[in-house]
């Protein structure tokens, strides 16, 4: 028997409303996690229990949902640096290294220490906010420089320079600055720790316990700077233009090699100032993994929110919701396993943007 | 299919062929006949739907309705292949050919013999007596990176003739080729159809197809205005109005006027090419306010390289003078900022982005400066107001400004250029090719900007290899020939037949 129809993708020509991306973009979470339920019926389990148990390990109190925030601040952060890089073409997927340089860099300003003592906390951790940016900024400046200067392919280098990053600092904290023979800084004098909604809690009591620290202003800001950089600067439209046609560029008379470099270290001093967020918000000490893993999360971030920085803002606040609730849950691979179908979905259904399905009766072929 | 049936049927016969493109009806109801050894020229404009309809007949694209026959048998192709298996073979109008592999590799490419292991020598010779046959010179053992593109044009016939074509179709054969490379394949047509071939000639260049064809066809908007006319009797006039449906005005008016002071100035000028082998040798040329110098030459004898020098885009050695200051060896910006414009040859791939709007292209070079920019930011309510104007007076036809350059068609984006470029107000502006490929129409609207640009005093460097768009448009022509400007001659005085001589490099003439 043969189907009197078939399935035809026909070229959009027209422009696509506004609303289409998102559309698109919010039906491929929905079918991710339909996806996601089939698999765990098939396996025997209960996927409503399941993401009921999510939804609460993730929203449940104000302490998991302030968890959540912790966690996509260094996802906020490196996902808008990425997503500036990738505007133009610009593969970064060294946010990781930029990280640990990041890090490294701030926690200088206290292990050397390149302050006084008593010098305030404001001076204190704006100097480590510097530090952070700068170390991330040089450590992009590097394959910036390298793919601007001699077209040295930067997924390559940044790739690679994750890994120096990573044993560059294991060696200062195994070494120099260990704490006693172990792999880790002493903790940070309190004056290098970012300011926490905990430490509110004697004048307002609900704050007990609440992790939530100053690091997440920090991304929203970036998400505003980054926003008015690409939609409203003439910065902005450069980049845009070298990342269609860079041949289009130059014969525009834009100087291709400095603006490669400058958004490298750009988006290394986003991923930076994460690093420098998390040691002082969070771990309080340099030490081993201090990322999980976020300047690869951070790359697929930056891809579902479409390069956007308000929809970065929402996709890296998912991805911290289902960190969080990976870390409750087991087998842990669940929330892995959703990640990723989410992640295929979505950047399947861009087909959707570009193209048309139309159901067509087909007709009868002459014999 | 019996033999007797070849005499009386004709080798193709479409009928009532229909193909709906997404918004567009590349072919309404085209009929089509080719008989048995005849040159059969289709005529048409741009998106006529010429290349349309002989990608049906090449099996590249599926009808939505109507039939083909194939010596009055009916067929159905579901693939390039099947078309082959009829004796159908078409030349593309963009090559397809591995530079990296010798001419006869290139033919036995996708073929079921040699299966496995090539004796190469073997079929050398069979390529090389295939190509005597039919006088096509090409050595088989070239690589195709060596090639010219005349060349490379003789191996894609090859290529079609070794696979059995009975049928073939050339697309636009001859916009690549020097005139003395055109008639080398009128001959080689005249060849094949005393062989027993039959040949599909779409063009739209009038005079060749006047000068080799038996009959024609024309489509105009996916329709026949013109079916398989014997082509005695007709005249260039009425093959246009076929064309495009109204009388096209063959002159111009360029007014006469006495050129101004010297705005490009280029003195003894070497550059190599991107291979790093010499593109221009001891170039010198100077183009005066209010004047049209063409360049004429077969494309890859430098002029690309030329052009690419002066506005910035290639390092050089020697002077370049623009309005007495020396742009050579300087970034883009700086001739940009001393009001040099350039319409570049590849206007997809240099001229626009594909992907951002018209108004993001159109304020490529303005978007640093007052009133689209303050300081840091660009003010879009500016760039629009911008971009709407120059939309209307440059007559771009596109839904919005919004739209995508990369969804426009040539004419089109070659406005979205010109309107960029001119609207600076330029004093030079350096044209590479540009009305190639374009539509009478729209051709005809750029060359009146071009002369538009001269009345006010610009100084304009033409490029092109269109000889007759160039004796229309310049004051003075310089002809280019392996990288050297080998002379020049006053337009009105010009004669094709001297340009052609220079071109290939049979004449060299200091005027």
């Amino acid at each position: 028997m043969k189907i009197p129809y078939r399935i035809e993708m026909e070229k959009r020509l027209e422009e696509n409303p506004k609303w289409l991306p998102i559309v698109t973009s919010l039906g491929a979470i929905v079918l991710a996690f339909l996806i996601s339920g089939i698999i765990l019926a098939l396996i025997g389990g209960d996927p409503l229990r399941v993401f009921k148990f999510f939804y609460n390990a993730a929203f449940g109190s104000w302490g998991a949902l302030s968890d959540v925030v912790v966690k996509a601040t260094p996802l906020l952060l490196i996902g808008l640096g990425c997503g500036l890089a990738f505007r133009m073409k610009l593969w970064n997927i060294g946010a990781e290294g930029q990280f640990y340089i990041g890090a490294f860099f701030a926690s200088l300003v206290v292990l050397v220490p390149l302050v006084p003592e008593d010098s305030p906390k404001i001076f204190v951790l704006t100097l480590m906010g510097i530090m952070g940016m700068f170390g991330g900024a040089l450590y992009g400046f590097v394959p910036g420089f390298l793919k601007a200067k001699y077209n040295v392919n930067e997924i390559i280098t940044t790739l690679m320079l994750n890994y120096v990053a990573i044993y560059w600092n294991n060696y200062w904290i195994f070494g120099k600055y260990s704490d006693a023979g172990f792999q880790m800084t002493p903790t940070f004098d309190k004056v290098a720790w970012l300011p926490r909604l905990a430490d509110l809690a004697r004048k307002y009591p609900a704050f007990s316990g609440i992790t939530l620290h100053l690091g997440v202003v920090f991304g929203l800001i970036a998400a505003v700077v980054i926003w008015l950089i690409i939609s409203r600067s003439r910065w902005g439209y450069v980049i845009s233009l070298i990342g269609d046609n860079p041949k289009a560029a130059k014969y525009a008379g834009i100087n291709i090699t400095r603006n490669i470099i400058l958004v490298m270290m750009l988006s290394g001093a986003l991923a930076g100032l994460a690093g420098m967020s998390e040691v002082t918000g969070v771990v309080h000490r340099l030490q081993e993994r201090i990322s999980t893993n976020y300047g690869f999360s951070g790359v697929i971030v930056a891809w579902l929110a479409k390069l956007n920085p308000f929809a970065t803002i929402l996709v890296s606040f998912l991805f911290g919701a289902l960190i969080v609730a990976g870390r409750e849950i087991q087998p842990s691979g669940l929330s892995f396993f959703i990640q990723g179908t989410i992640l295929f979905l979505v950047i399947s259904s861009d087909v959707l943007l570009h193209y048309k399905i139309r159901l067509v009766r087909t007709t009868e072929e002459i014999a | 299919m019996s033999d007797t049936s070849i005499d009386y049927a004709n080798a193709v016969e479409m009928r009532d062929i229909v193909l709906q493109f997404p918004g567009v009806l590349a072919n309404d109801h085209v009929d089509f006949t080719l008989k048995h050894g005849e040159i059969h020229a289709l005529l048409g404009e741009n998106g006529a739907g010429k290349s349309t309809l002989m990608n049906v007949l090449a099996g590249m694209y599926k009808p939505n309705a109507g039939t083909i026959a194939i010596n009055g048998e009916q067929v159905v192709f579901n693939s390039p292949k099947d078309a082959i298996a009829k004796g159908i073979g078409m030349v593309h109008q963009h090559f397809m050919l591995v530079p990296t592999q010798t001419v006869t590799e290139n033919i036995l490419l996708g073929l079921d013999e040699p299966r496995f292991f090539m004796s190469l020598p073997k079929y050398d010779q069979k390529v090389q007596a295939l190509a005597d046959k039919f006088g096509l010179r090409v050595e088989p053992t070239a690589k195709i990176w060596q090639l010219s593109v005349g060349e490379q044009q003789r191996v894609e016939i090859l290529k079609t003739l070794y696979r059995g074509a009975q049928i073939l179709i050339l697309d636009e054969p001859t916009a690549v080729l020097a005139p003395q490379e055109i008639q080398d394949l009128m001959g080689t047509l005249r060849i094949m159809v005393s062989e027993g071939k039959s040949i599909v000639f779409i063009s739209h260049k009038l005079n060749e197809v006047t000068q080799v064809a038996d009959r024609l066809t024309v489509l105009r908007k996916g329709q026949v205005t013109a079916d398989g006319i014997s082509l005695e009797g007709v005249s260039k006039e009425m093959l246009a109005e076929w064309m495009v449906g109204r009388k096209v005005i063959f002159q111009i008016n360029k007014k006469e006027q006495v050129p101004g002071q010297v705005v490009l100035d280029v003195q003894n000028v070497n550059a190599l090419n991107n291979r790093g082998l010499s593109a221009l040798n001891n170039c010198s040329l100077t183009v005066r306010q209010g004047e049209i110098l063409g360049i004429a030459g077969i494309a890859g004898n430098g002029q690309s390289e030329l052009a690419e020098v002066i506005t910035g885009l290639r390092p050089c050695q020697g002077k370049i003078m623009v309005n007495g200051e020396d742009v050579a060896n300087r970034p883009p910006k700086f001739a940009i900022d001393r009001g040099a414009a350039h319409i570049p040859e590849d206007r997809s791939g240099v001229g626009t982005a594909p992907t951002m709007a018209i108004t993001g292209n159109l304020i490529m070079k303005k978007f640093d400066q007052e009133p689209i920019s303050h300081n840091w930011r660009i003010s879009y309510p500016a760039a629009k107001d911008f971009a709407t104007s120059l939309k209307s007076i440059y007559d771009i036809q596109a839904p919005s400004i919004s739209t995508a350059a990369g969804k426009l068609s040539g004419g089109n984006l070659q406005k979205v250029i010109l309107a960029r470029e001119i609207s600076g107000g330029p004093r030079l502006i350096v044209a590479m090719q540009p009305t190639r490929g374009l539509d009478v129409g729209a051709i005809e609207s750029i060359q009146k900007l071009l002369l538009e640009q001269r009345a006010n005093n610009a100084a304009i460097l033409l490029i092109s290899e269109e000889l007759e768009e160039l004796l229309l448009l310049s004051d003075r022509i310089a002809v280019m020939y392996e990288g050297e400007l080998v002379g020049e001659v006053d337009s009105k005085k010009a004669d094709l037949n001297t340009i052609g001589l220079m071109m290939t490099g049979a004449l060299r003439s200091a005027s």
